[in-house]
């Protein structure tokens, strides 16, 4: 926990603000980056959850997006690359109470954790999962990412990479995620109210955000003219889901899937002992 | 995005309160631009981001003292804040000219949101306090312009930075 368990002043029956999940310290991107407008809109869901700050844990892996715990007064943990999935499931299968958010970006989230991705998805654990998605590596200054487009010419990689972009949604739906959203940064109470949908929604929730790169991807300022409301609303059949997103243009905002798989419980398998004779089982 | 519904308030202290949040999330807006820019050692124009934040804070609380209020219900519906600053344009080397850009086409969305509301408002009181909204926005709009015209439009190049975080190739 950051710095609050309870907000200074606030009476127990008056209602969390978005305020109430700021921490006291200034985030640190480049001017113009949506992931500022990301972390408001995370606030602002979590003030329409009214879920305590203390009872929210924010984690993430690295990069850019990583970065987000920090700026938040909830519990936090700054993992390691890629591992945010597997840190946030060990947390929510230990503490079922907490909603527990999980934040990264298209480079941790589906290269070095792409594995993570997929089992995440697959076990449906409680979970929602944030993707600042940004089509390039800006922390390590603009290698291409997983989602860049094989035609994006940069210094780093000249005439492109030639490379199939990644598929993020449709491998979400087709690995087993219970709930699909795409955001998109410069609109933030359209997602802030989809991230608070994913956190209601059981099961695991996969919520990508194109969140603008201005400093190695100047050119996604335009995403602002290219986004527009999905038109029509959340589908439960992944089948129908599927086509949709992948015959879609990538702008379509809105809850694409929400499907009524049971969240992952621990299993017919699961330990029914408690957490203390587990522990009494390493005394020496 | 490229469209947003506009939800109509019912009574006066819906649409007041509405104006209120959006006033303080400019103010928020604000706010987080100037500390972006401290941040990045631009201080002449963090400086100017806090001026207009304490500004729209004298708009929020003008709601209030209109009202009556020691504070503003919470809105039933909540619409994308147009009289916030879009951040996608900040620059770490930008200049109050672009600073000033930026505010005042944000208080033109707010002109024009105002506006459309006034024309959707059925109820008299309700369509005049649009309108008074929609007259403040105007005033603020002519204040910016005149502030315009005292900053000098930066020289192409501005942007330009000896030691870049993305080299050309």
């Amino acid at each position: 926990m950051n710095d609050m368990c309870h907000p200074p002043g606030l009476a127990a029956a008056e209602p969390f603000t978005p305020l109430h999940y700021k921490s006291a310290t200034k985030p640190i991107w480049c001017p113009g980056c949506g992931d500022y407008t990301v972390l408001n809109a995370v606030t602002k869901a979590l003030a329409l959850v009214q879920r305590p700050p203390h009872e929210v844990a924010v984690v993430s892996g690295i990069g850019c997006s990583s970065r987000i715990p920090a700026y938040t007064s909830c519990y936090g943990f700054h993992g390691v690359h890629g591992r945010s999935l597997a840190a946030a499931t060990g947390l929510k299968v230990a503490r079922p109470d907490l909603t527990v958010l999980v934040a990264s970006g298209d480079g941790d989230g589906y290269s070095i954790g792409g594995n993570h991705f997929l089992h995440a998805c697959r076990r449906n654990v409680d979970l929602t999962y944030i993707v600042m998605d940004n089509h390039v590596y800006g922390m390590t200054k603009g290698q291409a990412s997983p989602t860049t487009e094989p035609d994006w010419d940069s210094k780093l990689s000249p005439g492109g990479t030639g490379v199939r972009s990644f598929h993020p949604l449709v491998i979400a739906l087709a690995a087993g995620a219970n709930f699909v959203a795409r955001a998109f940064a410069g609109d933030q109470n359209t997602t802030a109210d989809i991230i608070a949908a994913g956190i209601r929604h059981p099961g695991f929730s996969f919520i990508e955000i194109l969140s603008p790169c201005v400093t190695f991807r100047p050119e996604q300022k335009e995403w602002k003219n290219l986004t527009h409301p999905a038109p029509v609303g959340p589908t439960d059949d992944a089948a129908r889901a599927a086509k949709r997103i992948m015959t879609d243009d990538g702008f379509n905002i809105g809850v694409l899937y929400a499907g009524h798989r049971a969240p992952y419980s621990g299993g017919p398998g699961a330990p029914t002992r408690s957490l203390q004779e587990m522990e009494s089982a390493f005394a020496l | 995005m490229k469209s947003h519904s506009v939800q109509a308030p019912r009574t006066l202290a819906e649409l007041m309160a509405q104006a209120y949040a959006l006033e303080r999330e400019a103010v928020e807006r604000y706010g987080e631009l100037a500390d972006v820019l401290a941040t990045h050692n631009n201080q002449e124009v963090a400086a100017l981001f806090r001026r207009l934040a304490s500004q729209e804070a004298m708009h929020a609380t003008e709601i209030l003292r209109t009202m009556g209020w020691t504070r503003a219900p919470q809105p039933p519906h909540l619409p994308d804040a147009p009289a916030a600053p879009g951040p996608e344009e900040a620059h770490y080397l930008m200049h109050p000219w672009h600073a000033l850009r930026i505010a005042l086409d944000a208080e033109q969305k707010a002109h024009d949101f105002f506006a459309a509301l006034a024309q959707r408002c059925e109820a008299d009181e309700m369509r005049l306090a649009a309108q008074r909204l929609q007259a403040d926005e105007r005033e603020h709009i002519t204040l910016l312009q005149s502030w315009l015209q005292r900053v000098p439009e930066p020289p192409a190049g501005w942007d330009e930075d000896p030691d870049p975080p993305r080299y050309p190739h």
